[in-house]
């Protein structure tokens, strides 16, 4: 596609000038790195990503893994993209020194699965569901399965999958079927059918470590009567070596519009009565260990959907610039050269929203990785405390905004590409396909939208919000220039609107018109979406100022000046269309509540 | 035995290439930059040779200011031992490389100095052979195999009509091609050992040698753009446009 995955100054200017990632330095966890080593990690993620994912991306694409009834087969180029990938070193990157691994922060770890995501977002998702099961495990299993299994998934010699979602229970896991019964040798006997189930089977690896959720018989209804198993593929003998099959059975291959070099799988548990599971902590705490996989694999998820959107973008940018295609006033007399489409409004149009958009995600999930590195190693207890009240504030924005305006940049780069843009010929239809599963998994953005607006907004007596405001605030403060004080003038009439809208919404909340308001979910998520990402512009376009008041290149004064411009566009062409959403909400508009199911 | 590889930074080859407004050179400035590939499979090399018990140690040097720090730390991620920084700001031509390089060579002392053909950058492919002449060692330029074989290394080189092998005295210079081998990626645990690994600088100007440049850019210019093909009637239209506009017949 385009000739970087991921534009360095893009990637620079995010980690050391917004965020000031080289301050991470100083705590103690990092105090081995600098920026020259979190440089040297990066180039090999850049690397290992163009050299060995990216160029097989369509390929895995079009000659999807099959199932002959016995095996499944895929092609080979995935096998030695995992391999390389495991031999770096990447899967242990977060963990300590001790495990094997590189006490790397959250932040230079996000940009490194940047580069692969970029790459090819399919073959890049064994190892991330492998790393996310292995935190699981790492986090909560006892001691025995953390030796047992935590060595070969850290290696690459086993892969990890979360075997949640059932035939009939995808968003609602409270009604799950899968049963685990206590044998006498007491591990459990698992039983039941898994769906969707990602990287669910395939001869990439010697052995396949499902998360599996279950319930024990006679434990609690609903939520609350869940449990966490390890459930291996092959049972290990003695040495820890694969051994005996486990009685866990592909029943199929599901077949997707993207992601297609990930196997999907229709999994069957325990229809010999022979598959062994083992339980996870305590009985019953199965969705709170999940839930944690599921809060990173948030974070996982948004910057995905940012950074395929970003490579939709890049690819039509130079498409755009090279394209030529009709004239421009004044030269429009057919004996004038054609002009290259960039130069056309609409297409700046839609490849600004399409900067907009992914650039803007990106800078927002790189700041929830900064925050999820200030949870576990900010200097002070409060400092810590804070950090995760406003990551646990954000968490459904940072998967929700990039996951709907990722797959919007997406469409985006096909109509500027225009026929060839509709073609498999080019790549941005697969951009599209594979981002299109973003607003779907890990949470739909419905969930996102309502876990928002009636949960997070309102936990420990709003103290998320108060500090997210706290943050904006300071932020703002730092502005000097003209352009970014006038577009903080600009939000500032917005941002006025939300207490008294807060106020309204949770009185609704607790009055009959409870439907009437969380049929309005998506729309609060818009209105509160927009607001955060104007801030995350201009928080872009403070640093721009800034450095555009020193000495700077011709190039970087364009980069800086792309940067503000982008910002001007954000609030004045995407923000004010949250004005239909703050009259929907103020009015607790019931149009779609009141529709009755009969009269569809 | 001693193995000297020099390095080069030079731009990344995935990067597209910018020509600076004013012609004078490439615009460098917030672009991604790399181990010069050819030196990448030179270092690649040499690190085969100590896992091979052949070299004993491995030393990495490269001229220019601080910033090819990051290229010789690349080099040490990859296997190689120590690393040497010739520090200066100036822009060099081979001569003065050559030159720089060969007072370490008599320093070091190394029996066998592996370089890439050329760098990527000024596509000059020079320094190598400047380098053998005035050590006065042996060269095996464009190497695509090579084997240490006693107090001799045979050298497989990629020539116009196929492939010669050469054998050579050691100390020897050689400088490698593509298909030499596939360099390895650096590993994470690999870039935190080489954060440990000795880093010695020493300023060009100690070196004695005249480093004002005997070559001077004039111009630079991108390839002209391809102009879009056009279909012709018939082979006398063919003919004719052969003639008159292409000029070849």
């Amino acid at each position: 596609m385009s000739d970087e995955l991921i534009k360095q100054q893009e990637i620079d200017f995010q980690l050391y000038e917004v965020l000031d990632t080289e301050s991470l330095c100083d705590r103690e966890r990092f105090a081995d790195h600098n920026k020259e080593t979190f440089g040297a990690v990066l180039d090999t993620a850049n690397k290992l990503a163009s050299e060995l994912f990216a160029p097989h991306n369509a390929k895995a694409d079009s000659d999807e893994p099959s199932f002959d009834g016995e095996k499944v087969s895929m092609i080979d180029d995935v096998k030695v993209a995992f391999d390389a990938y495991n031999e770096a070193g990447f899967v242990a990157g977060r963990y300590d020194y001790d495990e094997g691994g590189m006490q790397l922060p959250e932040t230079i770890m996000t940009a490194c699965s940047g580069y692969f995501l970029a790459a090819n977002p399919s073959t890049t998702a064994y190892p991330f569901l492998t790393m996310g099961a292995a935190n699981v495990i790492r986090s909560f299993a006892s001691q025995e399965l953390k030796e047992t299994f935590l060595p070969p998934m850290l290696s690459g010699e086993f892969t990890g999958t979360m075997a949640l979602t059932e035939p009939h229970a995808g968003s609602g896991l409270a009604d799950i079927r899968t049963s685990a019964t206590l044998a006498e040798d007491g591990t459990y006997r698992i039983k039941g059918s898994k769906l969707y189930i990602s990287g669910g089977d395939h001869e990439l690896t010697s052995n396949i470590v499902h998360l599996v959720l279950a319930k024990i018989p006679g434990g609690p209804a609903g939520v609350g009567g869940i449990s966490l198993f390890v459930v291996p593929k092959y049972r290990l003998d003695d040495s820890g070596k694969p051994a005996e099959r486990n009685d866990v059975v592909l029943a199929g291959l599901i077949h997707k519009l993207g992601y297609r070099g990930t196997t999907s799988t229709a999994l069957t548990f325990g229809e010999n009565g022979d598959c062994h599971g083992y339980l996870v902590g305590e009985p019953h705490q199965g969705l709170r260990y999940m839930f944690k996989m599921m809060n990173e694999a948030r974070l996982g998820v948004g910057f995905g959907a940012a950074v395929i959107g970003y490579r939709g973008y890049r690819y039509s940018l130079d498409y755009a610039k090279e394209r030529t295609q009709g004239r421009l006033p004044p030269k429009t007399n057919p004996t004038d050269p054609t002009v290259p489409i960039v130069e056309h409004g609409d297409v700046k149009r839609m490849l600004l929203a399409q900067k907009a958009y992914s650039e803007g995600a990106m800078s927002l999930c790189f700041f929830g990785a900064r925050l999820v590195d200030d949870v576990h190693t900010a200097k002070t207890e409060e400092e810590r405390k804070s950090a995760f009240e406003l990551l646990d504030l954000l968490t459904p924005v940072v998967k929700a905004w990039p996951s709907e305006y990722g797959p919007k940049a997406n469409d985006l780069a096909i109509q500027v590409l225009g026929g060839s843009g509709y073609t498999r010929e080019y790549p941005v239809e697969q951009c599209w396909r594979d981002n299109r599963l973003n607003p779907i998994h890990e949470g739909t953005n419905g969930i996102q939208a309502l876990d928002l607006m009636t949960r997070k907004i309102w936990q420990k007596n709003g103290a998320g919000l108060a500090l997210l405001q706290k943050q904006i605030m300071s932020d703002f403060s730092q502005a000097k220039g003209a352009e970014s004080q006038k577009l903080i003038a600009s939000v500032g009439s917005y941002v006025a609107q939300l207490e008294p809208l807060l106020g309204t919404i949770g009185k609704a909340l607790q009055s009959e018109q409870l439907l009437a308001v969380i049929s309005n979910a998506h729309s609060f998520m818009n209105v509160f979406g927009q607001i955060v990402m104007s801030w995350i512009w201009i928080r872009q376009a403070i640093k721009a100022e800034q450095a555009l008041s020193g000495e700077v290149t011709e190039q970087e004064k364009a980069f800086y000046l792309g940067k503000i411009q982008t910002a001007k566009y954000f609030v004045n062409w995407e923000l004010p269309a949250i004005k239909r959403d703050l009259e929907l909400l103020t009015q607790l508009d019931s149009s779609c509540s009141d529709m009755q199911t009969e009269w569809f | 035995m001693k193995v000297l590889v020099p390095v080069k930074r030079a731009i990344d080859y995935n990067v597209k290439v910018r020509v600076k407004p004013d012609n004078s050179g490439v615009d460098l400035a917030n672009t991604k930059m790399s181990i010069n590939p050819f030196c990448e499979i030179a270092v690649e090399e040499a690190v085969r040779l100590k896992e091979k018990g052949v070299a004993t140690e491995i030393v990495v040097v490269s001229v220019g200011d601080k910033s090819c720090q990051e290229q010789i730390r690349t080099a040490l991620a990859l296997g190689a031992d120590r690393g040497i920084q010739i520090d200066t700001d100036l822009s060099l031509d081979s001569l003065q490389i050559a030159k720089l390089l060969k007072q370490v060579v008599d320093k070091e002392e190394p029996q066998l100095v592996i370089l890439g053909k050329q760098s990527i950058d000024s596509d000059n492919n020079q320094t190598g052979q400047m380098l053998a002449a005035l050590t006065v060692m042996p060269q095996g330029t464009f190497a695509s195999e090579v084997v240490v074989d006693g107090d001799k290394v045979n050298v497989t080189r990629e020539i116009d009509g196929g492939l010669q092998t050469v054998a050579l005295n050691l100390p020897a210079v050689v400088t490698t091609d593509l298909r030499l081998n596939e360099p390895r990626y650096a590993s994470l645990p690999n870039i935190m050992k080489a954060k440990r690994k000795p880093l010695e600088v020493m300023p060009a100007a100690d070196f004695g040698v005249d480093l004002t440049s005997k070559v001077s850019v004039i111009k630079v210019e991108p390839p002209a753009q391809r102009e879009g093909g056009a279909k012709v009637a018939d082979v006398a239209e063919l003919v004719e446009k052969l003639k008159t506009e292409a000029k070849v017949i």
